[in-house]
């Protein structure tokens, strides 16, 4: 439950903050926003620290499925094991870095490559959309295309595209694995961005384009002072869920692809310590939580900028 | 059908010559919207076009505009053909959405189609103030939009398409979405504006006073197929000398009962012995 409420919260609040319909919050609503994710957080804590101590040890089984999880330590250690850990150097050696410093640079490093494959996601899905948008034509040949890339798995085109990039050479140029995975992250990151830019492309209303018409300006112009300006509100969505697949697919490619130095890769290395060290492998999973929520936060920085376009914007 | 004025000298402001307009339908013959219509506008003159829903009144300013091209017919704006004139932006347009761009202010919308055709910044600047000025909306022009009323969007939008000076007006049913009293205020404007323009005006409405009050000749419209049932002449003096007197003038009333007469004159032959001028009159 909490853990759905939380998310839903936080992806509400723009929305709910430019139409509010409570004119006398106290609180600013983004601030207020931000407090009830906050909340949400506090509350998912204590759910887990409360089942965690009044759960059986076994976790709660039904008809022989297990339900619910174990509350051993080992399973479900406590929240503050997790946060101490993360100041513990990584292994037992000397020179070893603490645990958070590590968590940070992986994140840093799957970060930037997100960085990119989302820089490449949205620029082919604004193409595409482009493209969709100029001519019916290609709409109806690349749609179902773009929505029938999203049904191939991940892992199975993770070898694939490591071997074609394999062979890729030319001059200096070599292709790298973490290309790879940024050009998995962008095949996530492109299809909403295409979809959404699309939709925003073609939301000015009939009014507005015969008025473009009776001004007698061609497409581009029409694209620069009407159709991108009205599709911000739809783009901006867009992106952020571009951001955050970038982020999941750059985490998920890291460890089919087998690049050492990101989280994706931490994630798997600290699962196997597990057994003995039970707050360890929270690490990287609270490091990829903050790309995700730095990629995010990005895109929100964005929305600022464009606010001017979001005026009197209604719903998305 | 033909102009009853007596011809002028300079060339037609619009000039319709036995136009049709089929929309076409996947199955069967079609939606006839408009058949045989010819009209002339001279330069200066208001003309509004009034009918029942249906009576292709709209389609027939669209293809002034050249929002849409005619199945038959011709069209000619200043003796060019509608394409050439929308191309030379020989008309301005207001429908009746206002249609502004939200993000941008009353002075940004004003500027947009100066702006399209590359005038400098600061001719726009002054452009933008003289009509903001002409059309009452002086403090508000860093305004946005929804920060406007109905009527004072409608303002802008009046302005924006004046913007480029045209001799032409093309409006469709710009006053249709606003309440009766803005709406009179808005039509004193109107004949304010004209009457400093000197632009002519293809006005769409369903408002027999508004066509009236406004305009120089009443094209009534009668719908399946769209076809002009006739034209009054409605004679009421220049727009310099139109105020909020004439809407309690004798020959106001006369040429109000005269048109709907001509309106209703399908549905009841008794329509002429209503009392001229009786107050609740279809008002949209």
């Amino acid at each position: 439950m909490t853990r759905q409420t939380e998310p839903t919260q936080q992806t509400a609040t723009p929305t709910r903050g430019v139409a509010g319909p409570r004119r006398r919050a106290i609180l600013h609503p983004r601030l207020r926003g931000g407090l009830f994710g906050l909340a949400g957080l506090a509350l998912l804590a204590l759910v887990w620290e409360l089942y965690k101590t009044l759960g059986p040890a076994d976790g709660v089984i039904l008809g022989g499925i297990t339900v619910l999880p174990r509350t051993t330590d080992l399973a479900m250690p406590h929240l503050a094991v997790m946060a101490v850990r993360l100041f513990e150097p990584v292994t037992g050696a000397a020179s070893a870095l603490p645990l958070w410093q590590a968590v940070l640079a992986g994140a840093l490093f799957t970060l930037g490559i997100a960085a990119v494959g989302w820089l490449v996601g949205v620029t082919v899905g604004l193409a595409l959309a482009l493209l969709m948008q100029r001519f019916r034509l290609a709409e109806s040949a690349i749609l179902p295309w773009i929505i029938l890339s999203q049904t191939v798995p991940l892992i199975a085109i993770a070898p694939l595209v490591r071997r074609w990039g394999a062979q890729i050479q030319f001059g200096e140029f070599t292709w790298e694995s973490w290309m790879s995975v940024a050009l998995i992250a962008s095949y996530l990151a492109f299809f909403p961005v295409s979809i959404g830019a699309l939709r925003g492309l073609s939301s000015p209303d009939a009014n507005h384009v015969d008025l473009m018409h009776c001004y007698a300006v061609g497409w581009w112009k029409t694209l620069w002072r009407l159709r991108l300006p009205a599709s911000v509100g739809y783009l901006l969505p867009a992106l952020r869920l571009a951001a955050v697949s970038a982020v999941v697919g750059s985490v998920v490619a890291e460890v089919s692809i087998g690049l050492r130095g990101g989280i994706g890769r931490l994630i798997v290395e600290y699962a196997g310590a597990a057994g003995g060290d039970p707050g360890k492998p929270w690490a990287p999973i609270f490091g990829s939580i903050l790309v995700g929520l730095v990629a995010a936060g990005f895109v929100g920085l964005i929305g600022l900028f464009l606010r001017r376009f979001r005026r009197g914007e209604i719903s998305l | 059908m033909t102009d009853s004025k007596p011809a002028f000298t300079s060339i037609p402001a619009v000039n319709v010559r036995g136009v049709s307009r089929v929309f076409s339908a996947r199955k069967g013959a079609g939606v006839t919207a408009l058949e045989d219509v010819s009209l002339t506008v001279a330069p200066g003159e208001f003309v509004s076009l009034i009918g029942p829903s249906g009576c292709g009144k709209s389609t027939l300013l669209r293809l002034i505009a050249d929002l849409d091209a005619p199945t038959s017919g011709s069209i000619e704006v200043f003796g060019k053909p509608a394409r050439q004139a929308r191309i030379d932006q020989d008309y301005g347009i207001a429908f009746q959405q206002a249609g502004l761009l939200p993000w941008r202010t009353v002075a940004g919308n004003i500027e947009l189609p100066l702006e399209l055709h590359g005038l400098g910044k600061a001719a726009r600047r002054r452009r933008a103030a003289e009509l903001i000025a002409l059309v009452g909306l002086s403090d508000f022009a860093r305004h946005y939009p929804d920060q406007l009323s109905g009527g004072m969007q409608q303002r802008v939008a009046i302005a924006r398409s004046l913007a480029e000076s045209p001799s032409l007006l093309l409006m469709d049913e710009p006053f249709g979405a606003l309440d009766e009293m803005t709406r009179e205020r808005m039509q004193n404007e109107l004949v304010r504006i004209c009457a400093e323009t000197q632009a002519a005006v293809v006005f769409v409405t369903h408002s027999i006073p508004e066509a009236v009050f406004l305009s120089n000749r009443v094209v009534v419209m009668s719908p399946r197929p769209g076809r002009i049932r006739s034209i009054v002449d409605v004679s009421l003096g220049d727009m310099a000398g139109r105020g909020e007197d004439l809407r309690e003038d004798e020959g106001f009333f006369r040429a109000l009962s005269q048109v709907r007469d001509l309106l209703h004159g399908d549905e009841a032959s008794g329509a002429g012995t209503r009392p001229a001028g009786a107050r609740g009159v279809e008002t949209r």
